[in-house]
């Protein structure tokens, strides 16, 4: 596991090394602050809290996990650079581990970025602080939870815009999972029975973020995320194996 | 140094390699010859292991390439076809990368691994160039910097010539001559001459089969002096 350190450090520094990086995070950060000023009503809600913000990260993500994710593989194997990286003394689950957490460490960086938004609320009113964490948190993971997706889905391919694309797709799906247009129509439509509809809309991801949005930590919720990248990881590496 | 069993490769209903047995001992330098698509690197993938034997085994210093892939990998230097690296890492930090996986973590010995392959391989003057803006010759010289860095026993070289011009051929070949007492040397090419120039032994495989396992004087020698050229033409000319 100690090979993990320096296949995270050249993944995360890589974003940085070419206009990739800067280009994201100042698109995200307009995206994601537009929508808590433009739809979320930020100021005219007239609380102190970051709702508006984190309201409209689970459809954000759809776009812009993909964006960050989509070159994790689908980019070594383009370049050739996968048997560079795999003959060296690596292993599969290492190399997977690290370009993950790199990702993902880079996301968050994206999440933390909107700090500016924090010191407003800070400014002008006294916001709950723990609500406010716990959002932060719940964005983290979910991200985490997208990204395994991305990863999994970029591994098929050598072709970014496939890898792309069929992302975006799975994470769409994960998300309407859960929204009751789609379950009234697994419901009522289909006839499922009501146990089946609750097992499928538990894999959206947006009930299990919701919950941290209202500043409730539901160890529930943390495990789901992290077991669904955990999942997609784990044949992330069946996938990589020789 | 490596010792090569029966390997098999079967891509869906295309075997690419049937059945290909060798060893190679410290200090030679294997020519690996054949036509483009003979399995020579599909044989050079395996031996590294990055792709899995459908049959037979592969063993580098006695550890085998399946059960212990890892243990093999430390050993190994390989340059992959094309000598593929991070387009958008400078020279520098990709030789550093290289060294971190090879475990040189603190500074000064990754520094000095760093150094040494950058001037065994002359890359002084594009040190701190993206790799993406250098010349083929300079990229193929990354790849063999990357490969000699941790001064494996065995190095496996796919094409190690390949875009060169005569002179850095020429540097090269001279590079694996100096290093070849020490190591086991696998190194696949299309140009014949430089069998003659540096290998002391020759394999030439047709269709994923050995037809030649001999030195270059004593394959010349069976073939009544004809040229090396000559004599791979009628031994793979089924191919063609």
């Amino acid at each position: 596991m100690t090979q993990i350190a320096p296949i995270f450090k050249r993944e995360f520094l890589g974003y940085f090394r070419s206009p990739v990086a800067y280009v994201f995070l100042i698109v995200f950060l307009m995206a994601s602050v537009g929508c808590a000023f433009f739809l979320g009503s930020f100021f005219s809600a007239n609380s102190a809290s970051l709702e508006s913000y984190f309201t409209f990260l689970p459809w954000l993500f759809i776009a812009f996990v993909p964006a960050a994710g989509m070159r994790l593989w689908s980019e070594e194997r383009r370049s050739g650079t996968i048997e560079l990286l795999f003959t060296l003394p690596v292993t599969t689950l290492e190399a997977v581990l690290g370009k993950f957490l790199a990702a993902w460490a880079f996301l968050c960086l994206a999440l933390l970025l909107s700090f500016p938004l924090v010191l407003t609320i800070a400014y002008l009113g006294s916001p709950d602080w723990g609500v406010m964490a716990s959002g932060y948190l719940g964005s983290m993971l979910m991200a985490g939870a997208y990204l395994g997706v991305c990863s999994l889905t970029s591994s098929f391919t050598k072709n970014q815009v496939i890898s792309f694309v069929i992302s975006v797709f799975v994470c769409f799906v994960l998300v309407l999972l859960g929204w009751s247009v789609f379950t009234d129509f697994l419901g009522g439509y289909l006839a499922l029975p009501g146990w089946l509809v609750d097992v499928v809309s538990n894999f959206s991801f947006k009930p299990h973020f919701d919950a941290f949005i209202k500043g409730i930590i539901d160890p529930k919720d943390i495990v789901f995320f992290l077991s669904l990248a955990g999942f997609c990881l784990f044949l992330n590496v069946l996938v990589l194996e020789p | 140094m490596i010792e090569v069993k029966g390997l098999v490769k079967d891509y869906g209903a295309l075997r690419a390699v049937d059945g290909v047995s060798f060893t190679v001992r410290r200090g030679d330098i294997l020519g690996f010859l054949g036509p483009n698509g003979a399995g020579k690197s599909t044989t050079m993938k395996m031996i590294t292991g990055f792709l899995r034997p459908t049959a037979g085994t592969v063993l580098v210093g006695g550890h085998d390439v399946t059960a212990e892939p890892v243990a093999v990998k430390r050993q190994v230097g390989y340059l992959p076809e094309n000598a593929p690296a991070y387009p958008e890492m400078t020279v520098e930090e990709f030789l550093g990368f290289i060294a971190e996986t090879r475990g040189y973590r603190a500074a000064a010995p990754r520094q000095e691994h760093v150094e040494r392959v950058i001037g065994l391989c002359h890359l002084g003057p594009v040190r701190r160039q993206s790799i993406e803006t250098l010349s083929k010759g300079f990229k193929q010289r990354v790849g063999f910097a990357q490969a000699l860095l941790h001064d494996p026993p065995v190095l496996v070289l796919d094409e190690p010539t390949d875009g060169l011009d005569p002179n850095q051929k020429h540097e090269v070949r001279r590079l694996i001559r100096q290093m070849a007492a020490e190591k086991a040397v696998i190194l696949s090419t299309h140009i014949l001459e430089e069998v003659d120039a540096i290998c002391t032994r020759v394999i030439i495989i047709s269709r994923g089969q050995v037809v030649v396992d001999n030195t270059p004087e004593g394959l010349r020698a069976r073939h009544g002096g004809a040229r090396l050229d000559e004599i791979f033409r009628t031994l793979t000319q089924t191919d063609t």
